[in-house]
């Protein structure tokens, strides 16, 4: 397995510091330093703070990967970085360090995308992802379904969320409950005591003339909020457990049922769920029995791989490597809103003053097709 | 000795090669926008210019602010992380300092007032009694509060142009250039002299917000 891409990978799109380090496949590493601590007071992500916090745990989360992975920075085949999408100056650190480390070491640098690495960390932990792979990614910044019928340059989006993400809502609500942030783990473990069809909250975009793969969670935070505030208004006690598993159970309905139906749409017997959410106890065992009734493999990673991380960055650089496809080059932008469609900013220029060996320019420029089919899809 | 020195806490984006005499290769470019595209093909530039490769470095000078915070980071970041893979060590010097020296060698002898654009009606400011003496340490405030503390002096920087009213005398440079901060930090490395470590001097508190709809990114 030695001669297989032996890849760094950095992400810091939101308040996680991660440097992954992975072999073809293989972990090796997966170094994370948070700042959620310091965002838990203002019940959310700031930027600022998000990216103080990059600056300071860069260098040291680095070295920490390479020690754990047991592995020299001159052997690497390259490093990869989150170029977006993402909080702008969060990505900035991650993708100046990116370049440092590469140029200082002689190796190619690939920004890659940050939706797309979700769906490849999955390689870490099932192999190599079938082709075409579908994707339900579910976190506090993204909720969509994806078709990849080539992770490194076709990724196709079939729908996305139209208001919150999935993963703001398990926030907003575990914020009116008084429950903190982050709300997600919090409400998977009180839900495990409640019942889920306590109360019946609604599911939005279900509807026979809604867009099949759309979500939208607005409607559902609303209705819970409401329906505590009724409960408060009228001097009873707010079934605080009930009212978790009833709305973890809303959103996880919607979110496997349409991603089974796309399945099916489209033909395709994998299913790939990522993203913080996945995480999640309740998704991952209504997952499973709606895919194992619909004959459809479901692969999810380890919640650790589900979260933001250094090591599923790694893994699309491996990719990238292993598929030969054009390094990025050195005025690489962080890009805040990097289309999902381009899972990597390939360079341009073809010659650069190489004189340092590094492997840029070797690639062609566009062998990634932007163009999809009318259907469903989104531009 | 070779020192690479490179700046990124004002608008300008400036990288220096210094041999422990003289500049031998310089890249300044004003882009406030650009900090972190135009950072590394700088370094590139000035290297290939002076015939050098990174490794045959022995120091990096790093401006570390104040400064507005997203572009001041690339700098800092780019300084840290060099260090680590060549295992040399970081030097860094207040951003202010670079331009008062680099105004000394412009003749102005002091004492002066270095100042610049902290955005937000506000400037980055110190006074300096000569070239290489600050007085106090940096600050940020409104221009019209610190008139008083800066009347009777020229002033220096972007910071002092953008509002003649309190810096009626604006002189020397500009911009913050890297090659002034690496003459500074040779001068300071032969005299035995101290320097800050790596870490950014933001001056103000984070906007502790979170904006609406937070860490949507998803296309819609
Ligand atoms: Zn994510």
């Amino acid at each position: 397995m030695a001669d297989e891409p032996l890849v760094l990978g950095i992400e810091t799109s939101c308040d996680e510091t991660g440097v992954g380090v992975v072999r073809g496949t293989t972990l090796l590493a997966d170094a994370i330093a948070s700042s959620v601590d310091e965002h838990a007071r203002f019940g959310g992500v700031v930027p600022e703070v998000a990216s103080r916090a990059h600056l300071e745990a860069m260098v040291p989360t680095i070295e920490r990967a390479l020690k754990e992975a047991g592995v020299s920075a001159r052997d690497l085949d390259g490093i990869a970085v989150t170029a977006g999408p993402g909080l702008a100056g969060a990505l900035l650190v991650g993708t100046s360090a990116a370049k440092a480390y590469a140029y200082a070491l002689g190796k190619p640098l690939y920004g890659v995308n940050h939706l797309a690495s979700h769906i490849c960390v999955d390689q870490l932990e099932h192999g190599p992802l079938p082709e075409p792979t579908m994707a339900l990614l579910v976190s506090g910044g993204h909720s969509s379904l994806l078709l990849a019928p080539d992770i490194t340059s076709d990724v196709r989006p079939l729908g996305a969320t139209i208001d919150d993400a999935a993963g703001e809502a398990f926030d907003k609500i575990a914020r009116v409950l008084q429950l903190g942030f982050p709300g997600g783990p919090v409400i998977d473990r009180l839900a495990k005591e409640g019942d889920p069809k306590a109360i019946n909250f609604p599911r939005g975009l279900t509807g026979s003339r809604d867009p099949a793969y759309d979500f939208s969670f607005s409607g559902l935070k609303t209705a819970v909020a409401r329906w505590i505030e009724a409960k408060r208004n009228a001097g009873e006690e707010v079934p605080v457990r009930d009212v978790a598993a009833s709305f973890q159970e809303a959103v996880v309905d919607v979110l496997t049922r349409k991603a089974i139906r796309a399945c099916k749409d489209e033909g395709v017997d994998h299913l790939m769920i990522g993203g913080g959410v996945a995480a999640n106890s309740r998704l991952r065992s209504l997952a499973q029995e709606r895919c194992d009734a619909a004959g459809i493999t479901l692969r999810v990673p380890r919640p650790k791989l589900c979260t933001d991380n250094g090591a599923m960055v790694a893994a699309l650089g491996a990719e990238m490597v292993r598929r030969n496809r054009p390094a990025s080059d050195w005025d690489l932008s962080a890009d805040s809103s990097l289309p999902v469609t381009d899972p990597h900013v390939p360079g341009t220029s073809h010659v650069h003053s190489d004189d340092h060996g590094h492997g840029h320019g070797h690639g062609h420029d566009h062998d990634h097709v932007h163009e999809l089919s009318k259907d469903n899809l989104y531009s | 000795m070779l020192l690479l020195a490179v700046d990124t806490a004002t608008p300008a984006v400036t990288v220096a090669l210094h041999d422990g005499e003289s500049v031998l290769a310089e890249s300044d470019q004003v882009d406030a926008r650009r900090h972190g595209e135009l950072l590394i093909p700088s370094v590139d530039r000035v290297l290939a210019e002076a015939g050098l490769k990174l490794d045959a470095i022995t120091g990096i000078v790093v401006g570390v602010g104040p400064g507005p915070y997203t572009g001041l980071r690339v700098g800092l970041v780019t300084a840290s992380t060099f260090a680590a893979v060549l295992g040399v060590p970081v030097h860094g010097l207040c951003t202010l300092d670079g331009l008062a020296y680099a105004a000394g060698t412009a003749g102005i002898e002091g004492p002066f007032t270095v100042a610049t654009d902290a955005r937000r009606k506000e400037v980055y400011w110190a006074r300096y009694e000569d070239p290489r003496t600050r007085v106090g340490e940096p600050r940020v405030d409104r221009p019209a509060d610190i008139a008083e503390q800066v009347a009777g002096v020229p002033a220096v920087g972007q910071g002092a142009l953008l509002y003649p009213e309190v810096f009626p005398d604006v002189r020397g440079p500009e911009h913050q250039s890297a090659a002034a901060l690496a003459s500074l930090a040779a001068e300071r490395l032969a005299a035995g002299a101290a320097f800050l470590p790596p870490t950014p001097l933001y001056l103000r508190r984070p906007d502790a917000q979170v904006p609406k709809n937070y860490k949507v990114v998803t296309p819609q």
